[in-house]
């Protein structure tokens, strides 16, 4: 393995690993925040419970998320340093940005949440956990706009002089017509993500009753369970017209992203067909069986039945002429211009597949808990333990779509993964970096879902009433909260 | 003032103010095993940052994000080049951010144990290998004509880089002492007074040598008034350790760390990243930066929002500002109603 191979796995392992974290994150900020808000209107102690309980839950997986953070704003300058040096005037702004209008909201105000339920008057104490969200969605925002340039490069004009792409267009860049696809795409996945992790927590709390308490509890996990369930159902819709959207103006910019999520190699002047599985060689060129559904895949990408989709082979010699030879034959076998197609074509049919699936489990749970009823049982089980995990593995899979769709480029159009990387970085630093971060990753993923599990079993703490923050507290009171 | 200048000394600001405030919660963990007698008292420490430690380094990250938006060129090279160091410090901040927030979620004596290693470890590392890093920065590094770094790790660790790590350390060391004497009350407040004037004593000797070092390596009129401030500072410091004016002797602390960075950046400009090479090879604020119009909106984002960030933060230490004392920390099982 050279440095380009190294810097791309460990790209691929710590972004895909923030990115377990993330959306939970995003998600669970505003569900904690719209618990607490529910408890002010109605006074209900259920609620208080709950923002407690899941409180919890988010900073145990937001203490993970801001670490591995840490690695991805460094690695640009030490991994890929003379993409950095090319693409630094455009990329760098949105992250710096970034930085210093999410990041120190986020942390400071998460900060004060936890620390300030006695030292803070109610509403602002629960106003505090609405702005960490509005921090999380800032910082998706200026992130997710520095990725679309990646995918669709606007406001930029390269400078021949210095050899580097050079911002001309701000406004440009921050309202890409891919980025305006794709944010909404992305954080309504978080809200799904984090409606079914509610569902899945609460639902497996909800089926035990194994001591008196337990069942005494069940009516509140139920309210959770139905909170997270609408709230993943109307995410889970807004995330399938989002998806159709970004399958438009992805066609419109990066056709070959779109026959390679296909594996179509010829093009379609109309009715293209969309597989929902295909068994066959693994780059796609023989089929052996496989299920198709007639002219959906025109409709993805141009939004009618009978549009035309450009193949692999073809948009293979349009690239060519336009950017000159291979590119990237070291990494692409004869591929040239070409993404994995094996990985593509799954990595999109898994994004699909099993987010949509939490959806629908959602709403089946919604049904199954409908008034007077109340599901049990070991299917169920399987169904909550699956809800999650299924919508973390949808995000996953759609970032590596994505991605790896892009490839051989890393901006597209502009410059190849290949010579993306640090010159100056030696194969052992490299694999040093590698097995590292790696290493430590796979520990702290056994101790934080080892800890979520206990944190979980623990079901959510008994009431009491929080500390009368309008009274001066004494200066001999306990903390309401310490570590 | 050019962009460009004004550019060198945000990233100079947010540098500062990322050591002189991660500094102290730097100490703190470190110091751990040496002022706390007792679970609880360490408890009592951990919490004097707990609200405040992630603020503080989110710095760290707008500071190398906005390098490389305003000088690419600068945040390629050093980054790629001081790789190995870098990573330590990567590793270690990993640890120990999560260990402050996994260390109470559970009462084992064992699991604590871990996350304590964990803090003292991950505090002592950075406390380190920032000022070795820093410490190269201003003396210059072998960097080609395509400014590569083209030394190895044991270019950075001379004489001069380590005694850099050792100044670091010492003064976070004294600055987190400072902290701990400011913000507690009780036995464990006396204790760190004390500890912060020794360990003080220590830090100015070794501060001094290196900055009279670092001022004839590369000083200017203007870097050797501000390093004989951050050496008044710190003399005032200890001083007022020594009075028991806490206030007075953190803003000592406070002071030294953020004019001896400030005269670190002062002694470097206009270089941003001196090749000892040849000095025709040398990263400066001109050729490691960013197009003006980039630098302009950069401005107005930063301009606008700067306050603000201070602002808050300085609202959530007032919010905090009580000092804690043993009977503040609530039991293990109230912890988490
Ligand atoms: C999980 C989410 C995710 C996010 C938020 C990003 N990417 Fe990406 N990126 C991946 C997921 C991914 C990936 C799926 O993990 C890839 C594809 C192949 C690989 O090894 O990692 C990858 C590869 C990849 C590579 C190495 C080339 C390669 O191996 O394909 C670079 C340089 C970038 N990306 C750059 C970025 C930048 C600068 C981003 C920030 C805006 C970014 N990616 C966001
Ligand atoms: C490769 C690009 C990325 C970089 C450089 C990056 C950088 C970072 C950094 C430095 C942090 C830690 C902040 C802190 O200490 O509070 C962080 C956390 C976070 N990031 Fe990323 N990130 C990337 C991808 C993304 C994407 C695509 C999103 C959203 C769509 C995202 C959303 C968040 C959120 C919500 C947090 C809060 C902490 C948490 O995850 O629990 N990040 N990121
Ligand atoms: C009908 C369902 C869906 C469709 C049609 C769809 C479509 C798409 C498309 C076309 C892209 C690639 C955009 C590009 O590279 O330009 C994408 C990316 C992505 N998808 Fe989906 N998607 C669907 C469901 C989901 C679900 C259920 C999840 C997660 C729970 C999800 C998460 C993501 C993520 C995280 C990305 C990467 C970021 C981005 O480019 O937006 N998607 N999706």
């Amino acid at each position: 393995m050279d440095v380009v191979d190294i810097a791309r796995w460990q790209f691929g392992i710590v972004t895909v690993y923030h990115f377990l974290f993330v959306p939970l994150t995003i998600g669970l900020t505003a569900l904690v925040a719209l618990l607490e808000t529910q408890w002010l209107r109605t006074g209900l102690p259920d609620y208080l419970r709950l923002t407690k309980f899941f409180g919890r839950l988010l900073l145990i997986n937001f203490a993970i998320g801001v670490v591995t953070g840490i690695v991805q704003e460094f690695q640009f300058g030490m991994n890929w340093s003379d993409y950095s040096r090319f693409v630094g005037d455009v990329f760098g702004a949105p992250l710096a940005i970034e930085g210093l209008l999410a990041f120190f909201l986020e942390s400071t105000f998460l900060g004060l949440w936890i620390f300030g339920w006695d030292r803070l008057p109610r509403r602002l104490h629960a106003a505090c956990m609405w702005i960490v969200h509005l921090g999380t969605l800032a910082s998706s925002w200026f992130i997710l706009a520095a990725n679309s340039w990646m995918q669709h490069p606007v406001g930029y004009r390269y400078d021949a002089e210095s050899g580097r792409a050079e911002l001309t267009d701000f406004a440009a860049v921050m309202f890409n017509k891919v980025q305006l696809v794709t944010f909404p795409h992305v954080i309504a996945a978080a809200y799904l993500t984090a409606g079914v992790f509610m569902v899945g927590v609460a639902g497996w709390l909800y089926v035990r009753r194994s001591t008196p308490e337990q069942t005494e509890d069940r009516p509140m996990y139920r309210r959770a369970i139905r909170v997270g369930a609408v709230v993943a159902l109307v995410s889970g819709l807004a995330v399938a017209v989002t998806g159709d959207l970004q399958g438009k103006v992805m066609t419109e910019v990066q056709p070959m992203k779109m026959a390679a999520a296909e594996g179509l190699y010829e093009t379609r002047d109309s009715c293209a067909p969309f597989s929902v599985f295909t068994l066959g060689t693994p780059d796609g060129r023989e089929e052996k069986f496989s299920v198709t559904v007639p002219c959906l895949l025109s409709f993805l990408g141009t939004g009618s039945f009978d549009g035309k989709v450009e193949g692999i082979d073809d948009l293979r010699q349009a690239y060519r002429a336009e950017y000159g030879e291979d590119p990237g034959t070291t990494y692409y076998q004869a591929a040239d211009y070409v993404p994995v197609i094996p990985v593509t074509y799954w990595s999109f049919r898994f994004m699909i597949g099993l987010g949509m699936s939490a959806a629908a489990g959602a709403a089946l749970v919604l049904w199954l808990t409908r008034p007077g009823r109340s599901p049990s049982g070991r299917w169920f089980r399987v169904l909550l333990l699956g809800l999650p995990l299924g919508a973390l593995a949808a995000n996953s899979f759609g970032w590596i779509f994505t991605e790896m769709g892009r490839q051989p480029w890393v901006v597209f159009g502009l410059m190849t993964t290949d010579h993306a990387v640090s010159p100056g970085v030696s194969t052992a630093e490299a694999m040093t970096s590698l097995v590292a971060l790696t290493s430590l990753y796979a520990v702290l993923a056994v101790v934080e879902v080892r800890l979520l599990v206990s944190a979980i079993r623990g079901g959510a703490p008994a009431y009491v009433e929080p500390p009368d923050p309008s009274r001066d507290r004494t200066d001999d009171d306990a903390l309401a909260f310490a570590y | 003032m050019e962009l460009t200048t004004v550019w060198f000394v945000l990233i100079a600001v947010l540098w500062v103010g990322y050591f002189a405030l991660e500094g102290f919660d730097f100490g703190v963990g470190m110091l751990l095993p040496v002022l706390a007698r007792d679970d609880t008292e360490r408890r009592v420490m951990i919490n004097t940052i707990g609200p405040v430690w992630d603020g503080n380094e989110v710095w760290v990250l707008v500071a190398g994000g906005a390098t490389f938006a305003a000088f690419p060129e600068w945040y390629a090279s050093l980054f790629s080049g001081f790789y190995l160091p870098l990573l330590l410090i990567l590793l270690a901040l990993i640890v120990r951010g999560v260990a402050f927030e996994y260390r109470h979620q559970r009462p084992e004596a064992a699991w604590q144990g871990w996350w304590d290693r964990a803090i003292i470890v991950g505090s002592f590392v950075p406390a380190l290998l920032w000022g070795v890093a820093f410490a190269n920065l201003a003396r210059g590094v072998p960097l080609d004509a395509d400014h590569e770094f083209t030394g190895s790790l044991l270019t950075l660790l001379n004489p001069f880089g380590l005694l850099g790590g050792v100044v670091t350390l010492l003064l976070f060391l004294t600055h987190g002492a400072m902290f701990v004497a400011l913000k507690t009350d009780g036995d464990i407040r006396h204790r760190a007074r004390a500890l912060a004037v020794r360990l003080g004593a220590v830090g100015a000797v070794a501060a001094v040598v290196f900055l009279v070092w670092a001022q004839s390596l590369t000083g200017t009129a203007v870097s050797a008034v501000v390093f004989l401030a951050a050496a008044v500072a710190l003399v005032l410091g200890i001083d007022a350790a020594r009075r028991g004016r806490e206030g007075w002797a953190f803003a000592g602390t406070f002071a030294t760390i953020a004019l001896a960075v400030a005269g670190l950046f002062v002694a470097m400009f206009p270089d941003v990243m001196p090749s000892t090479t040849d000095a025709a090879f040398s990263l400066t604020t001109t050729n490691a930066a960013a197009t003006p119009y980039t630098l302009k909106i950069m401005t107005w984002v930063a301009a606008v929002f700067t306050p603000m960030v201070i602002g808050y933060q300085a609202w959530s230490y007032w919010v905090f500002r009580k000092r804690i004392a043993v009977h503040h920390i609530p039991t293990a099982e109230l912890a988490h109603r």
